[in-house]
């Protein structure tokens, strides 16, 4: 595949959708995220790279407020989603993660049947009058997930018994089932072989006509292929953020340079 | 110039053959060969043991379940009745009818023996009484062939068993005389005795010194099974709702470490604690009725829930968070996640936590002891109220009052007792490792 690509790709529109100021986030005594500023636009993938542990996988889960689940975790600085803080008191993290979908790094589907899989969301959230329109969310979100043809024929069997690849998918149709705005994906394709890379990574492209998709990725190839705008993260600071193009054949930062030629990291 | 260079094979050292073992390999294998064999060796002693128990239970256990009894064919004519009904001593009448049968029926065996009836009284009890309830309530079997089964009395029965010999007799027994023995001999001889099971055991109620045969378990097994009731309901809820809270929702600070240390702590407590505590409050202090099963429920209720807390909290552990983080991620609240996601996953381990539980309350005697639950109790609750609040016993209580009573008949009972106690705890484990099998799921 031809990395550059990407330098041709123009990006379509530049609305912003999560606007991130002054972000700092403490584990204890651990300052994991210094001071993020970030503007990440709607309708593009954005995609952050960096070495481990420097605090891309952290900064993702912020945005849908993920880390509220870690008792020692402390975020301070504004996130905004549609010019709304996120970390409003009176912001509910049930409704903002409805609103901000998520799909993890390693597969993790319900040990339920495919349908019950997908049609979760959509249940707690109401958006289903009836079963026919319940099913009708199910199919388009397994059409999304582009795993509708594999597994049609067996709705009932459990999602735990597909293939890795299928199960991400699965993961990923059960994300897009409730209708987010925005779709997190925290190395989505580290427990997949290249071929269903190869289909996440065509998947993600056909997401982004509807969503703002951010993605986490070790894999400097993916993020070239994958996104318009690259963040790239280093020892918890947000050192350079670009069009991905710019980042990859023209970075400013001589850390930039040095991890994605393979220097650092 | 790197490390590893420092490290290379000394040149002078000889070289070894793979299919040859060196010293160090030899002592390698034979320790573990010697672990192995340590291994074997604590197993088969652990069997050994079990094998002992199961043997030594079995073979005391098992002739409470049998039941001597004699079958004489009988007949009983209108007249016979009549006559018998206006007699002054009207069950002494049947009696004589009942002796007749029985030498005729022994005669046409061809068997010769002298007996009288208070012989017949000492081995197979009341019988004229027996008869006359019988034919009082079934006036249509009047003139019609019928084989009267007769419980032995317990000393026949031991007799039988061979538990009880000749020489066992000491002079001056009322209750057996030497002369009774060659009667059951002749009985046994004309094809009379039988060996039946004995369902009074199962379904009967403790009885005094002078019945020890007739004593049966079914009235604590009620009085066990009642008090499991109680600690089903009030354990099972309130064990699975603190370990939710605990394990899901509580932050971690001192207060919950503190509470974490002392649920840890309560499960070790000695029974007899718990009883003494139970005698305390729920008696003396909250004046609920003494001996009662839903005393006892409850104080094995506070036995019991810190065994289900911490396997509740194991299992809910046991979860990977990944699950969690699904839920969560796609907009369920918290407690969505833990009901709708958490909780089925850890329901498997949650059961089986539960069933043992209940088992070790089942089995557990001390507390009981304490509560006032090992009285006399000869009657079933009549209804299924009282079944909590009237006086009953328990299994394990009664299988200990049997024990501490002096006469040979109660203590095969206690035996018995303890093979019923086993066969409710087998039954409950075994559920526990099917409903584990059953719902297990992997992820």
């Amino acid at each position: 595949m031809n990395d550059m690509r990407s330098l041709e790709r123009d990006v379509d529109t530049n609305d912003v959708k999560i606007a991130a100021k002054g972000v700092q986030v403490f584990y204890g005594d651990n300052h994991a995220i210094k001071d993020v500023d970030v503007q990440i636009d709607d309708k593009t993938v954005t995609a952050f790279i960096g070495p481990s542990g420097c605090g891309k996988s952290t900064f993702l889960r912020c945005i849908n407020r993920m880390n509220d689940t870690i008792d020692v975790c402390r975020v301070t600085g504004d996130i905004h989603i549609d010019g709304e803080d996120i970390y409003d008191p009176r912001v509910d993290p049930v409704q903002l993660r409805a609103k901000v979908g998520m799909v993890f790094q390693k597969p993790n589907p319900f040990p339920k049947s495919i349908y019950d899989n997908v049609a979760y969301g959509p249940r707690i959230h109401g958006l289903a009058k009836n079963k026919a329109e319940l099913d009708e969310i199910v199919e388009n979100s397994l059409r999304r997930g582009a795993i509708w043809d594999e597994v049609k024929d067996r709705l009932d069997a459990p999602g735990t018994g597909l293939s890795g690849g299928q199960q991400q998918r699965l993961c990923i149709a059960r994300a897009v089932a409730t209708e987010p705005e925005v779709l997190l994906m925290d190395e989505p394709c580290s427990a997949l072989d290249p071929i269903a890379t190869a289909q996440v990574e065509e998947l993600i492209d056909e997401l982004r006509q509807s969503y703002s998709v951010v993605i986490v990725t070790h894999s400097m190839q993916q993020a070239a292929r994958v996104s318009q705008k690259t963040a790239f993260f280093h020892l918890g600071n947000l050192v350079e953020y670009g069009e991905t193009g710019q980042i990859f054949t023209n970075p400013v930062d001589p850390r930039t340079e040095s991890y994605i030629t393979g220097r650092i990291g | 110039m790197t490390d590893a260079s420092l490290n290379s094979p000394d040149a002078s050292r000889p070289a070894k053959s793979l299919t040859h073992e060196d010293a160090r390999t030899k002592k390698r294998n034979a320790s573990e060969r010697r672990f192995r064999m340590y291994g074997v060796a604590a197993i088969g002693t652990g069997l050994f043991f079990l094998l002992a128990l199961l043997t030594a239970i079995l073979s005391a256990g098992l002739p409470a379940f049998k039941q001597a009894v004699v079958e004489v064919p009988f007949t009983l004519t209108q007249e016979e009745y009549d006559e018998a009904e206006k007699a002054l001593l009207k069950t002494g009448v049947y009696t004589e009818y009942f002796i007749t049968s029985l030498s005729s029926t022994m005669d046409a065996e061809g068997v010769e023996i002298e007996f009288d009836k208070k012989a017949v009284e000492r081995l197979l009890g009341k019988v004229g009484g027996e008869l006359r309830t019988y034919y009082r309530e079934n006036e249509d079997d009047l003139g019609a062939p019928i084989a009267f089964e007769l419980a032995a009395a317990s000393r026949v029965d031991r007799y039988l068993k061979g538990t009880f010999t000749r020489d066992d007799l000491q002079a001056g027994n009322r209750f057996f005389m030497p002369e009774d023995f060659d009667l059951i001999d002749a009985m046994r001889e004309a094809g009379l005795v039988k060996q039946v099971f004995n369902w009074n055991f199962i379904t009967g109620v403790d009885t005094g010194v002078d019945n020890p045969g007739g004593a049966g378990i079914g009235a604590s097994v009620l009085g066990s099974f009642f008090m499991m009731l109680v600690v089903l309901v009030l354990s099972l809820p309130i064990g699975v709702a603190a370990s939710i809270y605990l394990e899901e929702f509580a932050p971690k600070n001192r207060f919950t470490d503190f509470i974490e240390v002392n649920i840890a702590n309560l499960a070790a407590v000695p029974s007899i604690v718990f009883g003494i505590l139970g005698l305390a409050v729920f008696i003396q202090f909250a004046h609920l009725p003494q001996s009662a099963p839903l005393v006892g429920g409850l104080v094995l209720t506070l036995m019991t829930l810190p065994t289900i807390i911490i396997s509740t909290r194991a299992s809910l552990k046991a979860v990977p968070p990944s699950i969690r983080d699904a839920a969560l991620g796609v907009g369920a609240s918290k407690m969505q996640a833990v009901f709708h996601h958490v909780l089925p996953l850890a329901a498997p381990g949650i059961l089986t936590g539960t069933i043992i539980g209940l088992a070790q309350a089942l089995g557990e005697t001390a507390p009981l002891l304490l509560i006032g639950m090992v009285g006399f109790v000869a009657r079933y609750p009549e209804t299924f109220v009282e079944g909590f609040f009237e006086p009953n016993s328990a299994v394990p209580a009664q299988i200990y009052n049997w024990a501490a009573r002096s006469d040979a008949v109660f203590t095969e009972k206690a035996w018995g007792g303890i093979i019923v106690l086993l066969l409710f705890l087998i039954t409950m484990n075994t559920i526990a490792v099917i409903l584990r099998r059953r719902f297990e799921r992997r992820w």
